[in-house]
């Protein structure tokens, strides 16, 4: 038997090998994640609420299970967190608000739903921006999570609870959301792997919606191959979400296991001319330009493509976003779940305490996003704000499909920086929101995006990303898994592992 | 208190124009965008899911009936339906709304450009234009709890939602002009043609009552019917036929003398009130109301096919004017007394009692007399009464048997009514058959005869005169089961 305090190092696919083998079990593997969360999250705070109980009640779940010998799924019994934007039946769900503290959902995500189904325990729910809204989580209502590369540094947004929980070995997995690079852009500071699957991939049944026409579920994880076989578990056509894609998707993990071996022999690989150059950091940039070597030397044909409409993709990012989040967002008023605030004074009537409740439960971003929102969807406005950003959506579909023609994946940096200390851009909503610029149009076209490590850069790790047409995800995890293979051999393992110790309360 | 200018003289002067918005709730097993059952009547917050209390997290997804039945209503109204249409979000914050918005269709409806003949009282057709039927959800319903029962002075509000998210169709016309002096009754007519449209599509039950069918009425008058359109007041939720009439010609009189006096027509909501048929202001309507409307992007767009659209098309039934040409037709009914019919809701009953067997003339004479009369002391519909067409046209078979006379059929009926069984079942128990056997009648008859020989000799010397007397004494002998024509057919024989 493996020593119990090994077990959070593993990879999940490596713990599942070891759970099938019956060398460890599922309560063992989830009470060793749990001990390091109890070591390390006072220093980090990738969770909101742990679910001890729950957790190990289901790892005893599938452990009974295996031993009666029935057949279980690839992954059962490897523990998960989830970002807290995700519902989940009898657990708590803030989405990173306060106007949600103490809300228990009376039903689980459809996600959630085929995790269980898959035997996976839940660890607990994990740190975000307020509603998903920023790069930092410095926006959440519960405080920061801190990066495990460096604890005064940002570890990315909105999901840096779910990105630093994998990169500090609390969990093996975990669920992101990425509305405009919430899974990728803190994937790419915490080095560690991210997956936006293509829009309609995974069902958004049970997340708390930002803005419906760009959010999208996806797996965080420390290899390749551990986000294909959680997207292999989550996802898929789900008849409660009406923009879920009806296709049966391929085997993910299967793409991944044959992009490891290394070889990209005719692959066309376009770097987009407008993610990268000026505005990127001198070490990200280097960083890559040596994958890009890499991917040469597995075999990828590389090419420039020009996609000249993603200039206007943060403009129009901008508009859309705030204007179905001033929507999605407006049931927050007390009436029904959440939190209830009366007014201090005068008369006590629905719409003031709606009024109240929303002025004391929403943080400043979420109010600035409602407000723009709120302003774009407005009569007279709606054509020059909405409606000439949905133009710009179109714009950016075409070029996307042009440049599909010419590669068969796109490559940018993910991020235009590696992570920043904490206040650096809180203050400074313009410079946060430049965070996303590379992840953007990928949610504005609805195409699936990957992020991997690639290097360092002044000791930080930077991302890669791998972007593919709608519905060809298998391609993020055949290109991601070879660049992979190549960078862990041209660096003796994976970059996380050079990752500083973090402090452990003893 | 508001000025009126009479009717009749509001009517000789200006020229009223109508614009109707009837909503129906579609009666559909579940709602308009999840699987909660869609019914009437429950314990409040019963029938709710996660969608429709709007929880975080929870999505709509379109209730594939609904969209059947409004390509119906859609088709029945002479419309285009459209080949690919949006829901949008109409965004506003009341707790009935669980949202904070409500999921309808906005710039893309699924039917538009249509019409529906209306026929008026005296059977003139009447031709109104519709704009557009598109789908939406209900809200909830609010209930102000406190001294006046209303909002205001309130002391807490519930909410039910389990009315939130029930599908409905709303149905838009186009200004309806040159109705003239007969608006109200075009208005009145326009909506009960629409109510059994819904009935005979089977889209909803339809019931103004229960608030299946709501309608919100627009009034505005002109100085003459080449004049531009006069500014508009909205009366909401007028939810009877009557009121409907009512509510138009109030403000006809109303708008007539804010007029005259110099002054002009507020463009506002208004509220009917039943008791005195007299309306009041709402709400003023102004552009600070702005629903920030835009697509609802949590729903693609909605592409009925075109065959799809033929199949429901060619399952479409009768539809309620053609068929009542029809039915008159053969029945030989009279327009009065087919109006009559329609007016007390006996059509469907005539129609099963005729195909039961009985004969149209018969089948009404039953339904529109003795059996209107039940139901109305009882106070329910002419169906609910108590027999079937089925048992109404069995009766009338023993009538038109000669089995028993229109006397003994009534008490038949009451038999029926009082829940003794099947026609045939009442005869028996109650031994109500006539008398068909002549020895015991003549028995009967010489004994009357004999007890009064004077009427007996006036009746063989010919005077037929006082036959009554004896008719009327052996009927009573025989407690009304002899059938009077034979009475006095044995009577003569008897007499010579």
């Amino acid at each position: 038997m493996a020593d119990s305090t090994d077990l959070p190092r593993l990879t999940a696919a490596d713990l599942a090998a070891k759970l099938t083998a019956g060398e460890v079990s599922s309560v063992e593997a989830t009470q060793a994640h749990l001990d390091r969360i109890a070591a390390v999250d006072s220093r980090i705070h990738s969770f909101l609420h742990v679910n001890t109980e729950e957790a190990l009640a289901a790892a005893a779940d599938v452990d009974t299970r295996r031993a009666a010998g029935e057949e279980l799924a690839p992954l059962a019994g490897v523990p998960i967190a989830v970002k807290d934007v995700v519902v989940t039946k009898g657990q708590p769900t803030t989405a990173g608000s306060k106007i949600l503290q103490g809300w228990i959902p009376p039903y689980d995500a459809t996600l959630v739903e085929r995790l269980r189904a898959a035997g996976m325990p839940i660890l607990g729910k994990t740190n975000m921006d307020e509603f998903a809204m920023g790069s930092s989580t410095e926006h959440s209502a519960y405080g920061p999570t801190r990066n495990p590369w460096d604890t005064d540094r940002i570890p990315g947004g909105s999901g840096g609870g779910s990105a630093a929980a994998v990169a500090a070995y609390e969990a093996p997995l975990a669920i992101g959301t990425d509305t405009g690079g919430s899974i990728r852009q803190p994937a790419a500071v915490t080095g560690t792997v991210g997956v936006k699957p293509t829009y309609g991939g995974v069902s958004r049944y049970g997340l708390i919606a930002l803005a419906s026409s760009l959010d999208q579920a996806g797996p965080c994880s420390r290899t390749v191959l551990d986000s294909a076989l959680l997207h292999d578990v989550i996802g898929g056509h789900d008849p409660r979400d009406s923009t879920s894609l009806p296709e049966v998707p391929p085997s993910y993990t299967e793409a991944a296991r044959k992009g490891a071996d290394g070889d990209l022999a005719g692959v066309r690989v376009g770097v987009v001319t407008q993610l990268g150059g000026q505005g990127y950091q001198a070490g990200v940039s280097a960083a890559f330009a040596a994958s890009l070597e890499e991917l040469r030397a597995a075999g990828a044909e590389i090419v420039e493509v020009s996609c000249p409409s993603f200039d206007a993709a943060l403009a129009a990012y901008y508009l859309i976003l705030p204007s179905e989040a001033s929507s999605n967002l407006a049931k927050f008023d007390g009436m029904r779940f959440g939190l209830r605030v009366e007014p201090a004074d005068g008369p006590v009537t629905a719409e003031r305490v709606m009024a109240a409740t929303r002025g004391a439960g929403f943080g400043p971003e979420v109010k600035r996003r409602i407000i723009l929102g709120t302003y774009a969807l407005s009569a007279g406005y709606y054509d020059a704000y909405y409606g000439s950003a949905q133009k710009v959506r179109t714009l950016i579909q075409r070029d996307f499909a042009a440049a599909f023609e010419q590669a068969d994946v796109l490559v940018s940096p993910t991020a235009p920086s590696t992570a920043f200390p904490f206040g650096e851009k809180v203050d400074d909503p313009l410079a946060m929101y430049l965070n996303d610029v590379a992840t953007i149009p990928a949610n504005l076209a609805g195409v699936p995006g990957l992020s991997l490590p690639n290097g360092l850069s002044d000791g930080l790790p930077a991302g890669f990303q791998i972007l593919a047409p709608a519905r060809a995800d298998e391609r993020l995890y055949r290109v991601g898994a070879a660049l992979e293979a190549r960078l862990d051999q041209a660096n003796g393992g994976p970059l996380l592992a050079r990752a500083p110790e973090i402090e452990v309360k003893a | 208190m508001t000025t009126l200018v009479d009717y009749d003289e509001a009517v000789s002067r200006f020229d009223p124009v109508l614009g109707i918005e009837v909503h129906v709730e579609l009666g559909t097993a579940t709602k308009m965008f999840d699987d909660a059952p869609a019914s009437f009547g429950e314990q409040p917050n019963t029938s709710v899911t996660p969608v429709s209390l709007g929880l975080p997290g929870a999505l709509p997804v379109v209730n594939g009936k609904a969209v059947e039945y409004a390509i119906r209503i859609g088709l029945a109204l002479n419309c285009q339906i459209a080949e690919t249409c949006r829901f949008a979000r109409k965004n506003y914050f009341y707790p009935d709304v669980p949202k904070n918005f409500q999921t309808s269709q906005y710039d893309e409806p699924i039917a538009y450009e249509g019409y529906l003949d209306v026929e008026l009282d005296d059977g003139e057709i009447f031709r109104v234009e519709i704009e557009r039927a598109h789908m939406e959800e209900d809200a909830g319903k609010n209930t102000h709890v406190g001294a006046t029962g209303r909002l205001q002075g309130a002391d807490y509000s519930l909410v039910d939602y389990n009315r939130a998210g029930i599908p409905l169709v709303e149905i838009v016309t186009k200004p309806i002009t040159g109705a003239g002096e007969r608006a109200p009754e075009v208005a009145r007519a326009y909506v009960s043609a629409l109510r059994d449209i819904f009935r005979a599509l089977g889209v909803s039950e339809a019931r103004m009552e229960r608030g299946n069918v709501r309608a919100d009425v627009n009034v505005s008058l002109r100085s003459s019917p080449d004049a531009p359109l006069g500014t508009r007041t909205e009366t909401k939720n007028v939810n009877s036929f009557r009121s409907i009439e009512r509510a138009v010609r109030y403000e006809v009189s109303r708008q007539a003398a804010v007029l005259d006096g110099g002054g002009s027509v507020l463009q506002e909501t208004r509220h009917f009130h039943e008791e005195d048929a007299t309306t009041s202001s709402g709400r003023v309507k102004s552009d600070a109301e702005d629903y920030r409307y835009f697509p609802e992007p949590d729903l693609v767009p909605l592409a009925p096919s075109r065959e799809w659209v033929a199949e429901i098309r060619a399952g479409l039934p009768e539809l309620p004017a053609v068929r009542r040409r029809r039915l008159r037709q053969e029945w030989g009914y009279s327009e009065e007394e087919m109006r009559d019919v329609i007016n007390a809701g006996a059509l469907e009953v005539i129609e099963a009692t005729v195909a039961a067997g009985a004969g149209a003339p018969a089948a009404r004479k039953w339904w529109m007399g003795e059996l209107a009369r039940t139901a109305k002391e009882r106070g329910v519909e002419l169906a609910e009464v108590g027999v079937t067409p089925a048992q109404v046209a069995a009766l009338q078979a023993l009538v038109d048997d000669g089995r028993v006379n229109d006397k003994l059929a009534r008490q038949v009926l009451e038999g029926v009514l009082a829940g003794e069984g099947s026609p045939e079942e009442v005869v028996t128990a109650r031994g109500l058959e006539v008398v068909s056997d002549d020895g015991p009648l003549l028995q009967v008859i010489d004994a009357t005869l004999a007890d009064q020989p004077d009427i007996a000799e006036k009746i063989r010397s010919g005077n037929l005169g006082p036959m009554g007397v004896i008719i009327g004494a052996v009927m009573k002998a025989t407690r009304g089961q002899a059938d009077a024509g034979r009475v006095r057919e044995l009577v003569m024989e008897r007499l010579g």
